[in-house]
Order: structure tokens, then C-alpha cells, then sequence
């Protein structure tokens, strides 16, 4: 018979069968495999900075708080009567007149009077402070630390806390929060949305919809391609060049007279956010191209056939179909707008700054530029504020992504269910 | 040409034929793609409120003919043409016309049936909007929608999306749409071709209807389709560099019962395509 002959016999068969099997198993558990590698990293990632947000801190206070009131172990017990006492008595005479300048005593919460008194007159500081993993498994040897050294408050503390979203920064690692990076690192992305958005869509809509296809515009196309690629501290050279020396006088805000005296140079969050506005425009009109090819030309083509100019079928039908798609795109590019240091860094971000950026003129740091520089500092315990910031930024990222998720499931369903 | 020599073979259904008014004329039309000739020295002439069909093997460029009406091809990339395609008298390619304004003249029904994402009413009513229709849109919705036979059918629904129709509904639909604007001509790109018989038994009926109000051009593979809905028949052909030419152009009862070339009779028999 022909496929005894041709295919070989059915004992032939089967055992090719067996082999065609076999070499499938094994790529499904190659396949399997970088999964599950690619998982374990992440795992790593998540693991280290938990374990550096978390864990005992030893602290040495320079002022114990029963040496200033009898009896009382903690700042907190004290009375209202004892604690203005204590910042009368402790605090130098500058820094009191500065305090009560800001706002005089007497009308202070209790809240606010601790927290005067600890900062300035119990100046708790951090001689060491241990990982998570360790303060779980490795309390012998954080006992042996505790008994070697005398005079030490060992306490279980969690890094990121309510106070370390609303702080400024501090030279003490106990005070130092994430307010100005964060507040900071959402006025530069809003600056990047309202240049990038309009202008990497509208070069996408031009190169799709209107561009001839000839060689100018092929040529175009693939540097666009390129740019996508150029490495992010080139642009922060580019925009140090353009934007904070080139254009000092617009992006300093020195041409409007009102705010001329507030900054002197052009390291502004306007430059930052210019600079990564061109970071992302080629990721933008990437996308937002890759979002316009996939309106079918059948809906061109239909709306062509009613009388429709191209404009009114890009805006009523072109556009809405693919505007689900444009906003993702967009706004995981600002994700990764968000992320990136480099350019700020050679545009001139400051890497101290105590005050919040109030306009788009403002001096400013982002979050992870706090977190390279804090993980820079010798003293170990501010690994631990960086893992903090670390994970202020993965939770600002990680509701920017979800709101790209359910925006898109939002509109498509819109679209398909659409009166 | 073919015309000129079916007048002197059956002169009763050329002076019927005389009394029809052209309201398309195509003179030595060549259409390429690139460097790729498509068509060839096509000539033909479309009679106002008449069916015509077009028929052919595939590639044959009966549906490149067609979208060169009402300018179409201008949206494929390296499409070209050679000659003169009259509508009214008027060069339709000429330095100052616009394609726009053409397409609201000849409207057009493509292929595979293509409503916009939207409700079955704002379907209807964009196209009327876009080119200025100040009339009543309530109005001009029902009486699209009845003209093309779908009324009844959604008049419960007409905040519906479009796309949750059948392809029978969503093809009239289409129709509906393309007469809001009040064409002069409809184009019908194989309008049934991705339709089940009975949805295509209506778009004929429909077709017939219609040819009162204006004049139709369809494209189709089905001779049947062609035999039933038409009054006159232009056969493409394709040679053996695969560019189409029109073989023969006829009134249709002639042209599918006295075939006047050897190659007509062949397609129209069934021998190939």
C-alpha cells in the first residue's frame, strides 16, 4: 500500500510520533524556562529593595528625653507645658527665632512641637541599620552590635512611611522624605505630556496618513527609528545644549519679569521636561503610527466614498478608532519618561533641594534621580531611604500603567458597545 | 468600436441604445500600478439610470476600471492613468477638479460590507452632515434606510452600532448610506460577492429599484448576478502579459445570448475564469 511505502510502516509511524512528540515537551520547557527566569529576576528585584525598606535600625539620640523631663522615655509623653519649655531652653537662639518666625509657638499643634523637639533637641541619629532578611534571621548578631555598644535604641522600623511621602529632604536619613522628587517628577512628566503628545502624534499623522511614499520620507521614517534608539544621556546633552544654555533666557522664565528673580539659570523643570519630551517623541510617533496602520483601509476607504476630504476622515473616523491605542502607547512612553535619570542629571537637576517646585520654572529633582543620589551617600542608612523611594516610584509607575490598561479596555469596549 | 459594429449587425437594439443619455464616458483609458499596465485602451460609454455590469475573469481590472469613476485609485499608492474619463462632459481628471466633490457625485459600495464603527443613524447621517445637508436628518434617515430595503428591520434600533448587523444589513447599510448624499452614481465593487444567497437576492432586488434614481455600475464574478440586474454588459478580459482590456461591451440580453466574440462565449459558458 502506498503509505506503508511512502510514510514507512505503522510501527515507523509511531515512532516518529513518539519523536515529533518528545522535541515539542522540550521546547515548552525551554519556553517554560526563561519564563520562569525572567520571573525569578524580577522576584530578586522586589526581594532587595523590600528587604532594604524594612528591617532594625540602631539609633543614638544626643539628648536622651528623661534627661530633659524626668521620667518620661519617650518625646511624645511629654506634656504641652514641658515640651515649649524644652525648645525655650534647647533650641539655639537662631534656630528658635527662625522657628518662631515661621510661626510662633504657642499656636503649634503638640504634633508639631515633638517633631521640633526631636529634630533639634534629641537629634536621634542612625549608627546602623540591618536589611529585613537579617532582622528576621540574624538577631544574634544584631544583639552582639546592641551589647558592644552602649546608649543605642533598637527599633523595628518600616522606611516608607506617611511621613516619608510628605517630607522634604533632610541631611538625616531618619527625616528625609520623597515630597519635592515626587512633586518634581510629576511636573516634568506633565511638561513632557504637553509637548511630546500633540507633536509625536501629529508627525505620526502626517507620516501615515499624508506622506508620499518616496525616498525623503523613507529616509524620515528610519531615523525616526533610529532616534528611538539614540541612548538617553545624548539627549541630556542635547537638551543641556538647547534648552538650558541655548535657551536660557525662555526656559529660566527671565523673559516674564515676575518670576526673573526666582531662578537664575535655565535648569528648570521646563528643560527637564522639554528634554524628555524629545526623549519620547520617537517612541510616541512610533507608536501612535503602529496605532494608525491598524485602522483597516476599508474604514478610509468607506468614508472617501461618502464625499468625506481626508481630514474629516482622519478626525471622525481614523482617530477614534485608533485613539485606544495612541493613549497607551503614550502614556507608557511617559512611563519610561519617568524612569530615566541620565538626561536630567546632565541637564543639571538638583540633587538637594528642600523646597517644592511651585512653577515650571523651579528647580527641581525626580524621584529617581533622589534614589541614585541617596544610594550614592556613604551612610548606610540611606540604602534604606532609597528602597523607600524605590518603591514610591514602582507604586507612581505601576498606577500609570493600570490607568493605560483600564483607559484602553474602557474606550475599546466603548467603541464596541457605542450607542 | 465594439458598438459601432453590434449597430450595424442588430440595429433595433442600437436605436434603442441611442435614445439612452451617457452620463460616463471612458475614452482609451490606461491605468497602471508602478511600472505595471493594469488596463488597457479601455472605451466605454455608461448610460444614465442603467445598470451596468461589469464582467471578467479576476484580474481582468474590471474593479480598477470602476474605481478610476470616481477616482478611487488616487488613494492607491503609484496609480496612474492614461486617457479621458468624461462625466457630464466634464474631464473628471482635470487640473481643477476634486476628487472630493466627485465622490459626493459618485458614490460608491465596496466589496466587503463596511459601515462605520457607529450607530446605524449616525451612518447614515455623517455623510449628510459633512456635506452640508440641512434638511431633516430623522427624515433623511428613514427614507435612506427604506430606499435600501433595511428599515423595517432597524427601525427599533437605530441607536444600535452599526457593526452588530448581519452582512446582508450591514450591506445595505452601506447603500443606505452612499444614496443619504444623494449620489448621481452608485459604484458596486462585487456588492454581494461576501454575501449568502438570500442577502444577495435582496441587494439585487435593491439594485433594480434603484436604477430609477440613479445609475448603477456593478462589478461582479457571478454571470447570473450580472444576467439578472443589468442592462448592459462589458466583458473584461486579461491577456498573456496580465493586463485587462475590455473584449466586449453589449447590451445585456445580446451579449449573454449572441455573444459576439469567441472569448465572451467561452467566459459566459463557463469554459474559464
Amino acid at each position: 500500500m502506498l503509505s506503508e511505502t511512502l510514510f514507512g510502516t505503522d510501527e515507523m509511524m509511531t515512532s516518529l510520533m513518539q519523536k515529533r512528540k518528545t522535541s515539542g515537551v522540550v521546547w515548552k520547557v525551554v519556553f517554560l524556562f526563561s519564563t520562569s527566569l525572567a520571573i525569578l529576576f524580577l522576584l530578586l528585584l522586589l526581594v532587595s529593595v523590600i528587604d532594604s525598606t524594612f528591617g532594625y535600625v540602631a539609633v543614638r539620640n544626643e539628648v536622651e528625653p528623661h534627661q530633659l523631663v524626668e521620667g518620661k522615655a519617650e518625646v511624645s509623653e511629654f506634656s504641652r507645658i514641658e515640651l515649649e519649655s524644652v525648645l525655650q531652653e534647647h533650641l539655639s537662639s537662631g534656630i528658635l527665632r527662625r522657628v518662631i518666625h515661621e510661626k510662633p509657638l504657642e499656636e503649634r499643634s503638640d504634633k508639631d512641637l515633638v517633631s521640633l523637639a526631636e529634630q533639634y533637641v534629641i537629634k536621634p541619629s542612625v549608627v546602623r541599620s540591618w536589611g529585613l532578611g537579617d532582622s528576621l534571621l540574624d538577631q544574634k548578631s544584631i544583639g552582639a552590635f546592641m551589647a558592644a555598644n552602649e546608649g543605642l535604641h533598637l527599633s523595628f522600623r518600616s522606611w516608607i512611611n506617611w511621613s516619608f511621602f510628605v517630607s522634604d529632604q533632610s541631611a538625616n536619613p531618619l527625616n528625609a522624605g520623597v515630597r519635592t522628587a515626587f512633586l518634581g517628577s510629576l511636573w516634568i512628566i506633565m511638561i513632557t505630556f504637553v509637548f511630546a503628545f500633540p507633536i509625536g502624534v501629529g508627525a505620526a499623522i502626517y507620516l501615515e496618513e499624508y506622506a508620499q511614499d518616496n525616498k525623503l520620507n523613507r529616509l524620515l521614517q528610519l531615523n525616526i527609528f533610529n532616534l528611538s534608539a539614540v541612548p538617553s544621556i545624548i539627549y541630556g546633552l542635547l537638551g543641556l545644549a538647547v534648552f538650558v544654555r541655548s535657551m536660557e533666557h525662555i526656559t529660566s522664565g527671565s523673559f516674564l519679569s515676575s518670576v526673573a528673580d526666582t531662578t537664575a539659570n535655565g535648569r528648570t523643570i521646563l528643560s527637564g521636561g522639554l528634554t524628555l519630551a524629545l526623549l519620547v517623541l520617537p517612541i510616541i510617533i512610533i507608536n501612535t503610527q503602529e496605532a494608525l496602520k491598524a485602522v483597516p483601509d476599508s474604514l478610509r476607504m468607506s468614508s472617501y466614498g461618502v464625499g468625506a476630504t481626508k481630514w474629516q476622515t482622519i478626525a471622525s473616523h481614523v482617530l477614534p478608532a485608533s485613539i485606544d491605542r495612541i493613549l497607551t502607547g503614550t502614556i507608557l512612553a511617559l512611563s519610561r519618561a519617568l524612569g530615566e535619570t541620565a538626561p536630567l542629571v546632565v541637564i543639571g537637576a538638583s540633587t538637594f533641594i528642600s523646597v517644592d517646585p511651585s512653577s515650571i520654572f523651579s528647580k527641581f529633582t525626580t524621584l529617581p534621580i533622589q534614589i541614585y543620589q541617596w544610594s550614592a551617600r556613604p551612610q548606610g542608612a540611606y540604602r534604606n531611604v532609597a528602597g523607600a523611594a524605590i518603591i514610591t516610584l514602582l507604586l507612581l509607575l505601576m498606577a500609570m500603567n493600570s490607568f493605560a490598561i483600564i483607559m484602553r479596555d474602557k474606550i475599546s469596549k466603548k467603541k464596541r458597545m457605542e450607542s | 468600436m465594439n458598438t459601432t459594429n453590434l449597430a450595424e449587425a442588430l440595429p433595433h437594439l442600437y436605436e434603442k441604445s441611442q435614445e439612452q443619455k451617457t452620463i460616463i464616458e471612458l475614452k482609451d483609458v490606461n491605468i497602471y500600478y508602478g511600472s505595471f499596465q493594469a488596463v488597457k485602451q479601455a472605451s466605454l460609454e455608461i448610460y444614465e439610470h442603467q445598470v451596468t455590469a461589469f464582467i471578467g475573469p479576476s484580474g481582468c481590472g474590471k474593479s480598477t476600471v470602476l474605481r478610476s469613476i470616481n477616482r478611487m485609485n488616487d488613494m492607491i499608492r503609484g496609480a496612474r492613468i492614461e486617457g479621458s474619463v468624461r462625466f457630464h462632459d466634464h474631464d473628471l481628471y482635470a487640473a481643477d477638479v476634486d476628487p472630493v466633490l466627485i465622490r459626493r457625485k459618485i458614490g460608491m459600495v465596496f466589496q466587503k460590507p463596511n459601515p462605520f464603527p457607529k450607530s446605524i443613524y449616525e451612518n447614515i447621517a455623517w455623510g449628510a452632515r459633512i456635506n452640508g445637508f440641512r434638511g431633516d436628518y430623522d427624515e433623511l434617515v428613514e427614507t435612506s434606510l427604506r430606499s435600501a430595503a433595511l428599515w423595517d428591520e432597524v427601525k427599533d434600533k437605530l441607536k444600535q452600532n452599526a457593526l452588530r448587523l448581519s452582512g446582508g444589513q450591514q450591506q445595505r447599510l452601506c447603500i443606505a448610506r452612499t444614496i443619504a448624499v444623494q449620489p448621481q452614481v452608485i459604484l458596486m465593487d462585487e456588492p454581494a460577492s461576501a454575501l449568502d444567497p438570500i442577502a444577495t437576492g435582496r441587494i439585487e432586488e435593491l439594485i433594480l429599484e434603484l436604477k430609477n434614481s440613479y445609475t448603477i455600475i456593478i462589478v461582479t464574478h457571478n454571470m447570473g448576478q450580472a444576467s439578472r440586474v443589468s442592462d448592459h454588459t462589458a466583458f473584461f478580459m486579461v491577456d498573456e502579459k496580465r493586463q485587462g482590456y475590455l473584449e466586449e461591451y453589449a447590451p445585456t440580453e445580446q451579449l449573454f445570448l449572441n455573444p459576439g466574440h469567441k472569448k465572451t462565449e467561452e467566459y459566459i459558458s463557463g469554459k474559464f475564469g
